[in-house]
């Protein structure tokens, strides 16, 4: 008890006994799922094993029937909806690339970063220098500072990827849930991804669901096996997959 | 602050359309009140009313453009909006008459001696005020889209659902305002003004003056939406309209960003209809007809939506049309509509202005591409600069 407590109070995400079904089909089965700060960390798992309702249910898109779901401690996420979590600090990046396609690169970035999005605020808001500065560091960090002015939708599907992380990172977050991040991308993409992702988690911590089994190896983390809606596995990349469940259940396959 | 909103309102497009709009306000009402009656640049004053009629439904074009093109809520209830803006200011004018009616009774207006009713109704009382009901102009149609909007928006209906809701509004209030016993002159609606303000309705000079201020109002709206639709708040309208989920996990509250957009876009409707009413001399529960939303929607989407300038055009283009054809071929008038806005979809989904500006920025990257290709040689070391920095 002492042990589940202090874990509870050391992280910044947690779930515990988290269970939702649509339709009588059970998407998540008591779930329980600790992130530490600072932490990356990578989610395996087959179709439907509850990865993507995992993340709705972070980010406020989907409430679970039951369990516990909580930030920083203190914070229980199950009462707030996707705007309020994403100005706690949760950012999601989606499985297909989402990004503002008839606005610039830059104004992307605007849009996304840290300030007050109330409707007036927005409306009397001037980018100020220091804004700029960000901005520019932002551009620089996913290596699209040559394409700035160029309509979103002119970028390749990896930028666009780049672009969606950069629109996460301008929002300053504590947590960041990256969706397939690699999903469509050439070997060298992939590998300055991987570069990217771990950058990013020097200052923060980053939940990243993937397929690719070498992208997850070049992350080198600690990685969650989750299969029909709970955890079947956890620990370092050699020792998940070397797990008889997870091999019969996801690698396999 | 509020400067900077100001100053990004004057995009270059919106400069000439307001300089055209504030020269149009100045030189109509002059050629019509101070050329003699058969000189050629005569403006007679039937035509002044018809072009300020115009301008009326610009204005609610573009209100509908505020909502349609930039926020992708497709409104198929603005004429509600609009007849209600049409209304309050209808209100004034039949407050005006006072025993000059038919009955003579110095307050009650004709319908209401008609009915039999004693009292002036409640929501009657300070409609003799112009300023009340110049404000109820704006309050009325912004508290229903108010209303309506918290509703829809929070519970998040969205695309084809809210327009068919929105059609189902302007419907019901169609058949509440053909009610005699609301209080609005049921089927026949308000009519028969004799003045505004002190000067007679009917008159040249009120009429040319009428018109000057259409002219001005869809100026200075238009303003007023081009400096919402360049400030980052407009960015987050197209980003609503194009990716609605990307916008809310940014931490936006899309549901006041819409109902933010709503109520301004109410509010410009009801103006057009404050101005359409003396110009018309009539407002009737017909305003509420479905199929006049439906036709703002059409003129929204000939002149190009999403461009401010665009519905401006198409609103004044489709009625000049209509007008014309009404004339000379009244039975084809709706087969032409029909057919124009099959045309639009097909060969113009952009709109007219939409399309202009299509072909211009195409050409624009066509020359800069052959520019590219001509200076390759000298273009290297400048990316080579580049790279080094």
């Amino acid at each position: 008890m002492n042990m589940i407590a202090e874990t509870r109070q050391k992280s910044l995400l947690y779930l515990e006994n988290v269970s939702v079904s649509f339709d009588g089909f059970k998407a998540l089965n008591s779930l329980s799922f600790v992130v530490e700060p600072g932490e990356l960390r990578a989610i395996i798992g087959p179709n439907g094993a509850g990865k993507t309702t995992m993340m709705d249910i972070i980010t406020g898109k989907t409430r679970p029937d039951t369990g516990t779901v909580l930030f920083e401690d203190a914070i229980d996420l199950t009462k707030k909806d996707e705007a309020d979590i994403a100005q706690l600090g949760i950012g999601r990046k989606f499985q297909k690339p989402t990004v503002f396609e008839s606005h610039t690169v830059w104004d992307n970035l605007e849009l996304a970063l840290n300030r007050d999005r109330g409707v007036f605020a927005t409306l009397f808001y001037t980018l100020s220098t220091e804004d700029e500065a960000r901005i520019e560091e932002i551009l620089s960090t996913i290596r699209l500072t040559h394409r700035k002015d160029e309509l979103a939708a002119n970028l390749s599907h990896g930028q666009k990827q780049w672009l969606e992380i950069g629109m996460l990172l301008a929002q300053e977050p504590k947590l960041l849930l990256v969706d397939e991040p690699v999903a469509g991308m050439t070997d060298a993409e992939t590998a300055e991804t991987a570069e990217l992702l771990k950058e990013i988690a020097k200052t923060r911590s980053v939940v990243v669901v993937e397929h690719d089994m070498g992208f997850i190896r070049e992350l080198g983390v600690k990685v969650t096996c989750l299969a029909e809606g709970s955890v079947l596995a956890e620990g370092s990349i050699d020792f998940v997959s070397n797990d008889p469940k997870v091999i019969e259940n996801y690698l396999g396959r | 602050m509020i400067s900077g909103f100001v100053f990004r309102a004057l995009d270059g497009r919106i400069v000439v359309a307001v300089a055209i709009l504030l020269g149009v306000a100045l030189l109509v009402p002059a050629l019509n009140l101070m050329t003699p009656p058969d000189s050629a640049l005569h403006i007679p004053t039937y035509a002044v009313s018809l072009f300020g009629k115009y301008l009326c439904y610009a204005l609610l074009a573009l209100a509908l453009d505020l909502v349609w093109g930039y926020c992708g809520i497709l409104s198929l209830g603005h004429g509600a909006f609009f007849a209600l803006g049409g209304y309050a200011m209808g209100m004034y004018l039949m407050r005006q008459i006072g025993s000059r009616g038919v009955y003579g009774n110095p307050i009650l207006p004709d319908f209401m001696v008609f009915l039999n009713w004693k009292e002036l109704p409640w929501f009657w009382h300070g409609f003799d005020w112009f300023v009340f009901a110049m404000a109820m102009v704006l309050v009325v149609p912004g508290l229903l889209a108010f209303v309506f909007g918290w509703f829809a928006f929070r519970s998040r209906v969205n695309g084809v659902y809210l327009s068919i809701i929105t059609q189902a509004m302007t419907y019901a209030l169609m058949l509440a305002f053909f009610r005699n016993d609301m209080g609005f002159g049921g089927n026949n609606g308000l009519t028969d003004f004799k003045d505004i303000l002190g000067f007679p309705v009917q008159a040249d000079g009120t009429r040319a003056v009428l018109f000057a201020m259409s002219a001005i109002m869809l100026a200075l709206c238009l303003l007023v939406a081009s400096a919402i639709v360049r400030s980052k708040f407009g960015k987050v309208l197209v980003g609503v309209r194009d990716a609605e989920s990307r916008v809310r996990f940014l931490g936006f509250r899309v549901e006041n960003i819409k109902l933010f957009t709503f109520v301004v876009s109410a509010m410009m409707a009801g103006i057009a209809g404050a101005l359409f009413v003396p110009q018309v001399g009539i407002i009737n529960p017909g305003e509420f007809a479905p199929a006049n939303s439906i036709e703002v929607v059409v003129w929204t989407a000939v002149g190009g939506r999403g461009t401010l300038i665009g519905p401006v055009i198409g609103a004044v283009l489709v009625n000049a049309g209509k007008s014309f054809f009404t004339g000379a071929f009244p039975e084809i008038w709706l087969y032409a509509l029909g057919g124009l806005f099959i045309a639009v979809t097909l060969f113009l989904p952009k709109g007219i202005v939409g399309t202009v500006q299509q072909g211009w920025n195409s050409r624009k990257a066509m020359k800069a591409a052959a520019e590219a290709e001509k200076g390759r040689d000298e273009a290297v070391p400048v990316t080579q600069a580049q790279a080094a920095e």
